[in-house]
């Protein structure tokens, strides 16, 4: 038994939250913070800094593993270009002469980030200056849109609402991806700017957003659920930003 | 499969909450194990038995620092948005602590990740990151008072916006 009149030191007190701590001085350590509140409160802040952890991240454990990550696929075709993704990345956009990339590089598929939204921005370029047939199926049938694009892509495609920034929904087509079926779909607003929405499967589960700008086009591209979405439109980023925000509030929301 | 790779596989899940924890990004995160396990997997013959865990999380740890120097190297482009589309439970609070983690220098959040999300002791940190338990213990000290800090920094600016 150690002296309970030692004072507790800090290293104990973490030692006591990660039970680091020997058994014999844990009853010391209890009694110290039923009398020193200032320490009691530290170490819930630290159980509770636990707590927000496990929440946030726990869920990764239960996720599917990926199936680059399998063990009998890795053992037959170790991946090579490892850390080159970067380079990789930013030289086939400066050889295809394509989008100026703006974003933080190193990505599980970079080729397939570009595929979108060069896609995305090819049919933007097509059919944004379109005066009389921009779509096949017009804003005034939402209803009738997302059911047919969501029957014929696979997944939930939505045409969210973007009144709150000024745009109002001209409608939508369906499109040839890289690797199926993608929708396309887009927006105006009153002084005649235009956005769309491009969506296809994709086979990351999830990534953060990025930004990319050739011209006067920008993108903002980012994949939820397996599911691609790039928003294109002239003007700033902070329009674009605020638009592809909408996007993604309105998908989470709906489960999308 | 032989017994070694059964006992890589069966980490995986682990390995990405951490390295997800790690690098935030899931892509990142991912390239992170994946190349963690071809690494472990080339090695194979040379593993003569020893802590498979141990032996994974240290060959993430360095593969990130190698990560964040070759980064440091290059222009910053920090992602527009913080969207953690995979956040859980409640999910304003997920993204305080995965910003406040954000903040951290590297071998804290290393330090604060392995013991209180892995779970590992501070021997095991100690030798994952080479350094003596004393250094593990400082480390994990100034982490926890620096997101301590972050956190309620983060929510009295709240208060005081609305």
């Amino acid at each position: 038994m150690t002296d309970p009149h030692i004072p507790v030191t800090e290293d104990e007190l973490h030692a006591y939250v990660d039970n680091e701590l020997p058994a014999e001085r844990r009853g010391d350590v209890e009694a110290w913070l039923a009398t020193h509140p200032d320490d009691a409160a530290r170490v819930q802040s630290w159980r509770s800094m636990a707590e927000a952890l496990h929440a946030r991240y726990d869920a990764v454990v239960d996720e599917a593993v990926p199936k680059r990550l399998e063990i009998e696929r890795l053992v037959r075709e170790p991946r090579k270009w490892v850390y080159g993704a970067i380079a990789a990345t930013l030289a086939a956009f400066i050889v295809g002469g394509g989008v100026g990339w703006m974003a933080r590089g190193a990505s599980a598929a970079p080729s397939s980030i570009q595929n979108f939204t060069v896609h995305a921005l090819e049919a933007h370029r097509l059919y944004v200056v379109e005066v009389r047939h921009p779509v096949e199926v017009p804003g005034s049938e939402r209803a009738h849109l997302q059911a047919w694009l969501t029957k014929r892509c696979g997944w939930l495609v939505r045409a969210p609402e973007l009144t709150a920034a000024g745009l109002k929904l001209v409608g939508g087509r369906l499109l040839p991806g890289s690797g199926g079926p993608a929708s396309f779909m887009m927006y105006e607003s009153t002084s005649g700017e235009r956005f769309t929405i491009y969506t296809a499967k994709s086979e990351a589960e999830a990534t953060q957003m990025r930004f990319s700008s050739q011209g006067n086009e920008s993108t903002l591209f980012w994949v939820d659920r397996g599911v691609a979405y790039v928003v294109s439109g002239a003007g700033d980023r902070g329009r674009l930003t605020q638009i592809a925000q909408s996007v993604y509030d309105q998908m989470e929301k709906t489960g999308g | 499969m032989t017994a070694f790779r059964q006992s890589v596989e069966a980490m995986i899940p682990a390995l990405r909450r951490y390295a997800r924890a790690l690098a935030r990004d899931a892509d990142i995160a991912d390239d992170l194990v994946q190349d963690t396990l071809v690494r472990a997997l080339r090695s194979e013959r040379l593993f003569l038995g020893g802590d498979v865990r141990s032996w994974l999380y240290t060959i993430l740890t360095n593969l990130n620092k190698n990560r964040r120097r070759s980064l440091a190297r290059r222009p910053q482009f920090m992602p527009l948005l913080d969207n953690n589309p995979d956040a859980s439970g409640t999910e304003a609070e997920g993204r305080d602590i995965a910003r406040a983690l954000s903040t951290l220098v590297e071998e804290q959040r290393s330090v604060l990740l392995l013991v209180m999300l892995e779970g590992l002791s501070y021997r095991e940190v100690a030798d994952i990151q080479g350094v003596p338990i004393g250094t593990v213990m400082s480390r994990l000290a100034r982490a926890r008072a620096h997101v301590k800090a972050s956190l309620e920094g983060e929510r009295t600016a709240l208060r005081r916006v609305k």
